[in-house]
C-alpha cells in the first residue's frame, strides 16, 4: 500500500517537473525551429532553409553590434577581474567597519534595480560629457558601466577563496627561501585561481547579456542586446531567430565548459 | 628598521584596494548622488521638492507595478517551491543536470525569451493557431494584456526563485526531517514546522530576486503589454530616453523606486538572520 502511494507521488513529481520544463523550453524551441523556416512568417512552417543565417552574416549592423559586444565584454571583464582580485587582498586586511562599508557599496549594484543603476550612470556620463567634453557616451562609457556592474561579482567570488587561505602558508614559503613574489605566484595564486576564473566567467557572461544598463549608457553605439531590442521594435525578420539560435548554441558550449571545469575542480579537491 | 618596513608592506596591501575603491566611488556613489541631486533640483539647479511631489501623480503606476510584481512573485513561489523540493529529492547524480536544465533558458538573452512569447501570444500566433485547430473560431487576445505581462515576468524570473530555494532545501539535514517523522509529526506538520522554516532563507532570496527585477522592468511591459499599461520602469525610461525628456522627474521616480525596494528588502530580511549576500546560485 505504502509503495503504491509512493510511486503515485513520484509519478506526480515527475509529471510536474516535465510540465515546468515544457513551460521553460517551449518558447525557445519555437524560436529555434522558426530560424530554419523558409518564409518570413514567424508561425507558419513552409520548409527548411538556412537563408536567415546567410542574411544574418551579411547584416553589417548586427556584425558591428556583435563586435562591440565582444570588445566591451572582453575589456570590462578583464578590468573587473584585475581590479576586483587585487582589491580583495586589501579588503581582507581592512578593519571591521571599513570592510563592512566597502562590502555595502560593493553590493549596491547587485541589489539596486538595473534601471536605476543604468540611469544613474547615464546622468554621470552625460554630466561629464556636457561639462568637460570628455567620454562621449559610446564604447568607452559602456566599458566603464560594464566594469562597474561586474566588479561586485568578481569580489564576491574571489574574497571567500582568499579568506580560506592560511596566512602562514605565505610566510612558510618565504621561510623556505621563496622571494615574496615567488611565494605569491606559487602559493597564493593557485589557491584563489578557481575564484578568479569564476569571477571572470561571470563578469564576461553578465556583460555579454546586459541590456538595461547598456541601453542607458551606450549613446549611439549598439551592442547586440540593443540591436535585438531595436529589431523587436521594427518589423521583425527571422534573422533574430537565427541570431538567438547561434547565441544559444554558444552559451550551451560555454556552460558545458564551465561544468567540466567544476567537475575537474571537485575531483582535485577530493584527492 | 624592520618595523618600518613591515609598516610599508602593510600600507601597500591596503593601497591594493585603492583602484577599486576609487572606481566604486566614481561609478557607484557619485551616480547615486547625482540621482539625488537631480531629484531635488529643477532645471535651474535650485532646490525643490516638486519632483518628489509630482511622483505622487504616478502613484497608480507604482501600484500597478507593485501589484503585478507581487502577483508574479507569488506565482513563481507557488510554482517554484514544489519544483525545488522535487529537484532536491532527485538522486544526487542527476541533480546537477536538472539544475543546469533550469538554468539553461536564463542564458538565452532576456529580450529574445520575451520575444519568443510575443510570437506565441500574438493574435495570429501559435497559441491562437492551436485554439482554432481545436475549434475556437475567434482569436483570443492574449497579448497586450496584464496577464501577458505577468506571464512574461513569471517565465523570465522563475529560475531565480527555484535555484535559491533548491539550494536551501538541499542543505537541510535529512535526519532532522526523519527525527520529526519519528516523533510523530504528520506530513503537514513536517512541512510547516521543519521544512519551511529551514528553507526560509532560500525563499527570501528567491522572492527578492524575482520581485526586484519584476517591479522595475520596462521591456516585458513594452513587448507583451503593448505599452497600454505602463509600469514604473517604462515611466523612468520615458524621462531619460523617451518623448517626455525630464531627468529631474526621472531621478525622483528612480529615487522613490529605490527607496521602496530597499524597504521591501529590509522587511524581507527581517525574516532571515543570515545577512550574507553571496554569489548567485547560477554561477556556483
Amino acid at each position: 500500500m505504502k509503495s503504491l502511494v509512493n510511486s503515485k507521488s513520484k509519478l506526480i513529481s515527475k509529471l510536474y517537473m516535465w510540465l515546468i520544463f515544457f513551460f521553460l523550453y517551449a518558447p525557445l524551441v519555437v524560436l529555434i525551429v522558426f530560424s530554419f523556416n523558409e518564409s518570413k512568417s514567424r508561425n507558419i512552417w513552409t520548409g527548411f532553409s538556412l537563408k536567415w543565417y546567410a542574411k544574418l552574416f551579411a547584416d553589417k549592423e548586427i556584425l558591428r553590434a556583435l563586435f562591440n559586444t565582444i570588445i566591451v565584454a572582453v575589456v570590462a571583464s578583464f578590468l573587473a577581474t584585475v581590479i576586483g582580485t587585487v582589491a580583495c587582498f586589501g579588503i581582507l586586511k581592512m578593519r571591521r567597519w571599513a570592510k563592512r562599508s566597502v562590502m555595502n557599496v560593493n553590493n549596491l549594484p547587485i541589489v539596486n534595480p538595473e534601471i536605476v543603476t543604468g540611469v544613474s550612470l547615464m546622468l554621470l556620463f552625460v554630466f561629464v560629457y556636457k561639462n568637460l567634453g570628455i567620454f562621449r557616451p559610446g564604447i568607452v562609457t559602456l566599458i566603464f558601466a560594464h566594469t562597474t556592474f561586474c566588479l561586485p561579482y568578481v569580489v564576491l567570488s574571489v574574497l571567500p577563496k582568499l579568506r580560506q587561505i592560511s596566512p602562514y602558508l605565505y610566510e612558510a614559503a618565504q621561510d623556505l627561501g621563496c622571494t615574496p613574489a615567488r611565494a605569491f605566484f606559487k602559493v597564493i595564486l593557485p589557491d584563489i585561481f578557481p575564484g578568479i576564473v569564476t569571477g571572470f566567467i561571470m563578469a564576461f557572461t553578465l556583460s555579454l547579456d546586459d541590456f538595461v544598463i547598456s541601453y542607458f549608457t551606450s549613446g549611439a553605439t549598439q551592442t547586440l542586446p540593443i540591436a535585438i531590442y531595436s529589431m523587436t521594435r521594427k518589423i521583425v525578420s527571422p534573422e533574430i531567430n537565427a541570431l538567438s539560435t547561434i547565441l544559444f548554441a554558444v552559451v550551451l558550449l560555454l556552460l558545458i565548459a564551465i561544468n567540466l571545469r567544476q567537475i575537474k575542480d571537485e575531483g582535485k579537491n577530493r584527492n | 628598521m624592520k618595523a618600518s618596513l613591515r609598516l610599508v608592506i602593510k600600507m601597500k596591501v591596503k593601497a591594493l584596494s585603492l583602484t577599486y575603491i576609487v572606481w566604486m566611488a566614481i561609478f557607484t556613489l557619485v551616480p547615486m548622488l547625482l540621482v539625488l541631486v537631480f531629484a531635488f533640483t529643477d532645471k535651474t539647479w535650485s532646490f525643490t521638492v516638486e519632483n518628489i511631489i509630482n511622483v505622487g501623480y504616478y502613484s497608480n503606476i507604482f501600484l500597478r507595478s507593485i501589484g503585478l510584481g507581487a502577483l508574479s512573485t507569488a506565482i513563481c513561489l507557488l510554482l517554484g517551491y514544489p519544483l525545488a523540493y522535487i529537484i532536491a529529492k532527485v538522486p544526487a547524480k542527476r541533480q546537477g543536470i536538472v539544475v543546469m536544465l533550469i538554468m539553461l533558458p536564463m542564458w538565452m538573452n532576456f529580450l529574445l525569451r520575451t520575444y519568443a512569447w510575443m510570437t506565441i501570444l500574438e493574435n495570429n500566433g501559435l497559441l491562437n493557431k492551436v485554439l482554432s485547430f481545436l475549434g475556437v473560431s475567434q482569436p483570443v487576445s492574449f497579448i497586450n494584456t496584464s496577464g501577458a505581462v505577468v506571464l512574461g515576468m513569471v517565465y523570465n524570473f522563475l529560475p531565480y526563485m527555484i535555484l535559491p530555494i533548491y539550494s536551501a532545501i538541499s542543505k537541510i539535514d535529512k535526519k532532522i526531517i526523519e527525527a520529526a517523522q519519528d516523533l510523530g509529526a504528520g506530513r503537514r506538520k513536517v512541512f510547516f514546522k521543519v521544512l519551511l522554516p529551514l528553507s526560509l532563507p532560500g525563499v527570501i532570496s528567491g522572492v527578492t530576486m524575482v520581485f526586484v527585477p519584476a517591479v522595475s522592468t520596462f521591456i516585458i511591459s513594452k513587448m507583451l503589454g503593448g505599452g497600454a499599461h505602463i509600469l514604473v520602469g517604462d515611466l523612468i525610461e520615458m524621462q531619460f530616453l523617451g518623448s517626455t525628456y525630464n531627468p529631474h522627474l526621472g531621478s525622483a521616480i528612480s529615487f522613490v523606486l529605490m527607496i521602496l525596494i530597499f524597504i521591501s528588502i529590509g522587511i524581507m530580511n527581517q525574516f532571515d538572520d543570515s545577512d550574507e549576500l553571496s554569489v548567485p546560485a547560477a554561477y556556483r
